[in-house]
């Protein structure tokens, strides 16, 4: 009996925490908007806790990703986008002491399933980084990199037209396609960045990742990427990190906010940007911090 | 007062200059506002101002009087002598004046030394000490006087922080002449000797001969062959030599490279390298006994016991320059992985991300990405590596021969330029002999195809690290 009395305050007591003091003390918290979708989801992530050694970036994430939407994740620097987005393709491998828990699949299948093999797990799910990062070899060897890799193209006109279609569907085609055999590194830092949107879409992905890929680019190079992603989300599920809100309102379909690895709001961006549910939400769009 | 307890109380002086200057300092600082704002440097300066002019001027004293003196006390001394004995011959009154040091110091020269000679090293010893005297008493001077002006003009508004940097750099520019000059004046003496030995064989004869046999008749009347200065046999052995080592250091060190930068775990890693570096540390003398009583006998073994599974005919020396080849390429393997490991990890982690990202495994971002990006660097590190191995002497000296075959028989006994300067110049010589002087011309090529791979490696280095800084 006072087992039972104990447990019914704890739940009071917690039911009358104000959400923000919720999400910032405990663990286990609820987030508020539409993190799932009930059909059509391409990646779907639930209870995704993240650490580093024995530091937790990432508590207790649930979201899907559907198909041909453009997801935008903001949040405070530091809250664990990069850390979640990593997850999504396992970059997180290459860091030793990363580990990650919980399920995540992509087309209902286990991507941290130890039997899978990430390389193809990889070519589905490209990823975009922050800082533009070109291979030191031509621009058609960066484009050229993924589909020679992947075994993609048999015939050299194959690969000539693959070049082609993808530095067209970056829109750079037109800027680089009398120097194809330049290196890629002598390019502006924005074509930089379109070169490796072409460098990842060669490949075919089915969902990519992008890091902030705006965040080293002039607001003409920027306008020039977010037509891109207009554009491919067409053909492509697309996850993005941005510290635009401008740019995630631009972009993105539905808007994911972070705040110290807790995944607070999804909401579709026009509801997250005009009238957001959750209080820490409104004070960061507002920008009353972060 | 001997030059050494000379430099003792002159670095006490020293000492005492800068806690005085620096006390003076604080003495004028204005203790009305809390630490030293009206001083227009830290007390430290001061310190230090008074404490260099308290030094550097006595101690450049010292040096010049200890390179002149022993000059001057001989001029002294000759003027001395009677008229007969000034007029030798320079070498013979060198070695008169041998005699009288030998007795000013007390050790016996012939039974009866002749009177003149007794007197002039008494007076030697008087000259001597009254030298020393002086030293002393100029160096002490000079440092207290220096230091008292220095001390006396120490104010608040002098830019005391200014000199003392500037001071510094002088000093620091001086040590750094120092190394330069030391070069110059090496390379100007190998070129000097070198001249004069192209003055008895030509240039042609020593870059394109065949053949190298520097034995000469000293005298007239000596049977012996005239000696052949053709250095080609001598690079051919460095070439092959070296073509050996890079053969078996370049894969070796470049996989433990990729291995330690790439794969290793940080513990692996952390015990790998610094076993690779000793590696480094051990002396060549080492390599070359391992070289010669365990390498080159099992390399003979081996030979010989291949070639009469075949039934070759062949003849197998005990020195070869597989042996002295492959020790040196143990050798150099620390240089190109260290060298090496360096630049792919400096490679950007971006990079490797960059294709990791596309679905690329760890083998072809490695050898797709990371290889091509580090290759300036990496080739930096072997030309260093190449130059190391053509100055290497000692376990060629011990494992591969003396004897200037010319020939790409790795089973053979060769010799290599390195070798044959050591050869040539050890041991009673005539130095001016073209023999002994071939050393030189040898020196001279070897210093410039050093110097031409260093400035390549050099150059390629730096070009790659502006790639990514
Ligand atoms: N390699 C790492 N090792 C240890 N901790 C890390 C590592 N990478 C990130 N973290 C930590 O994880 C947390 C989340 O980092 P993350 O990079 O995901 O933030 P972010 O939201 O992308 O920030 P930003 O907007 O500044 O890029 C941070 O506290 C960070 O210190
Ligand atoms: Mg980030």
């Amino acid at each position: 009996m006072t087992e039972l009395n104990a447990v019914a305050q704890a739940t009071i007591a917690q039911a009358v925490e104000t959400p923000a003091a919720a999400a910032a003390s405990s663990a286990s918290y609820e987030t508020v908007g539409q993190p799932f979708l009930d059909s059509g989801a391409k990646m779907s992530m639930r209870d995704v806790d993240v650490f580093y050694g024995d530091k937790q970036a990432i508590f207790n994430v649930g979201l899907d990703i559907g198909q041909n939407e453009v997801l935008a994740m903001i949040g405070p620097s530091g809250c664990g986008k990069s850390t979640f987005l990593r997850c999504l393709n396992r970059m997180n491998d290459t860091i030793d002491i990363c580990r990650v828990t919980g399920q995540l699949q992509l087309e209902g299948q286990n991507i941290y399933d130890p039997k899978l093999d990430v390389v193809p797990l990889r070519a589905r799910v490209g990823m975009v980084f922050q800082k533009p990062n070109p291979f030191p070899k031509s621009i058609y060897d960066n484009v050229a990199y993924g589909p020679r890799i992947h075994g993609l193209v048999s015939r050299r006109a194959e690969l000539d037209e693959v070049v082609e279609t993808s530095l067209r569907k970056a829109s750079l085609w037109e800027e680089v396609k009398d120097r194809l055999h330049a290196p890629g590194t002598g390019l502006s830092g924005g074509q930089q960045q379109r070169l490796c949107i072409a460098r990842t879409i060669a490949v075919s992905p089915e969902v990519i990742l992008m890091d902030e890929p705006c965040s080293a680019l002039d607001p003409i190079a920027t306008a020039k990427i977010e037509e891109l992603i207009a554009e491919l989300s067409e053909n492509f599920t697309i996850a993005i990190v941005t510290h635009s809100m401008q740019q995630a309102a631009r972009v993105s379909h539905r808007t994911a906010y972070f705040h110290l690895g807790k995944l607070i709001e999804v909401n579709d961006t026009e509801k997250v940007f005009t009238n957001p549910d959750h209080e820490l939400t409104e004070a960061y769009i507002t920008g009353r911090f972060g | 007062m001997s030059t050494s307890s000379l430099f003792v109380t002159l670095a006490v002086l020293i000492a005492v200059a800068y806690v005085l200057g620096r006390g003076r300092s604080m003495a004028l600082a204005d203790h009305s506002q809390r630490g030293f704002r009206n001083l227009n440097s830290l007390p430290f300066y001061y310190g230090m101002l008074t404490a260099l002019w308290c030094g550097i001027p006595s101690l450049l004293l010292v040096a010049l009087w200890l390179m002149l003196d022993g000059n001057a006390i001989d001029q002294l001394l000759i003027a001395q002598l009677p008229g007969e004995v000034a007029a030798l011959s320079h070498a013979e009154l060198g070695l008169v004046l041998n005699n009288i040091k030998n007795l000013a110091l007390g050790n016996m020269v012939g039974a009866n030394p002749e009177p003149y000679m007794v007197e002039a090293a008494s007076t030697l010893t008087a000259l001597q000490r009254s030298s020393q005297m002086a030293m002393t008493v100029a160096a002490i001077s000079v440092a207290m006087v220096l230091s008292i002006i220095a001390w006396l003009r120490i104010n608040p508004q002098q830019k005391a922080r200014l000199q003392v940097e500037t001071a510094f750099k002088v000093i620091l520019l001086a040590c750094a002449s120092l190394a330069i000059l030391t070069t110059i004046g090496i390379v100007f003496s190998v070129i000097f000797e070198s001249l004069q030995f192209f003055k008895t064989v030509p240039v042609s004869d020593f870059l394109f001969g065949l053949q190298w046999s520097p034995q000469m008749a000293i005298r007239a009347d000596q049977v012996g062959s005239s000696g052949a200065f053709g250095v080609i046999p001598l690079f051919v052995g460095t070439l092959l030599i070296s073509l050996i080592a890079m053969i078996v250091a370049v894969p070796a060190g470049l996989m433990s490279a990729i291995y330690l930068s790439e794969y290793a775990s940080s513990r692996v890693r952390s015990m790998v390298k610094p076993a690779l570096e000793v590696l480094a540390g051990i002396p060549t003398v080492v390599y070359g006994f391992f070289a010669a009583l365990t390498v080159a006998p099992f390399v003979r073994d081996s030979g010989v016991w291949a070639f009469e599974f075949l039934g070759l005919p062949m003849q197998i020396s005990s020195e070869s320059a597989l042996a002295a080849g492959l020790v040196m390429g143990i050798m150099i393997i620390p240089f190109v992985s260290s060298l090496s490991d360096d630049v792919i990890t400096a490679v950007p982690q971006s990079m490797r991300d960059g294709s990791l990202g596309l679905g690329a495994t760890k083998s072809e971002t490695i050898k797709q990405v990371v290889i091509p990006a580090a290759l300036p660097g990496i080739v930096g590190g072997i030309l260093l590596a190449v130059s190391r191995a053509i100055g290497e002497t000692m376990i060629v000296v011990m494992a591969a021969g003396l004897a200037a075959n010319l020939t790409a028989n790795p089973l053979d006994t060769v010799t290599t330029v390195t070798v044959q300067i050591v050869t040539l110049l050890v041991g009673d010589q005539e130095f001016d002999s073209p023999k002994t002087l071939s050393a030189f011309a040898l020196g001279l090529v070897l210093f410039v195809v050093t110097l031409a791979l260093n400035y390549v490696a050099l150059h390629v280095v730096r070009k790659y690290r502006e790639q990514y800084e």
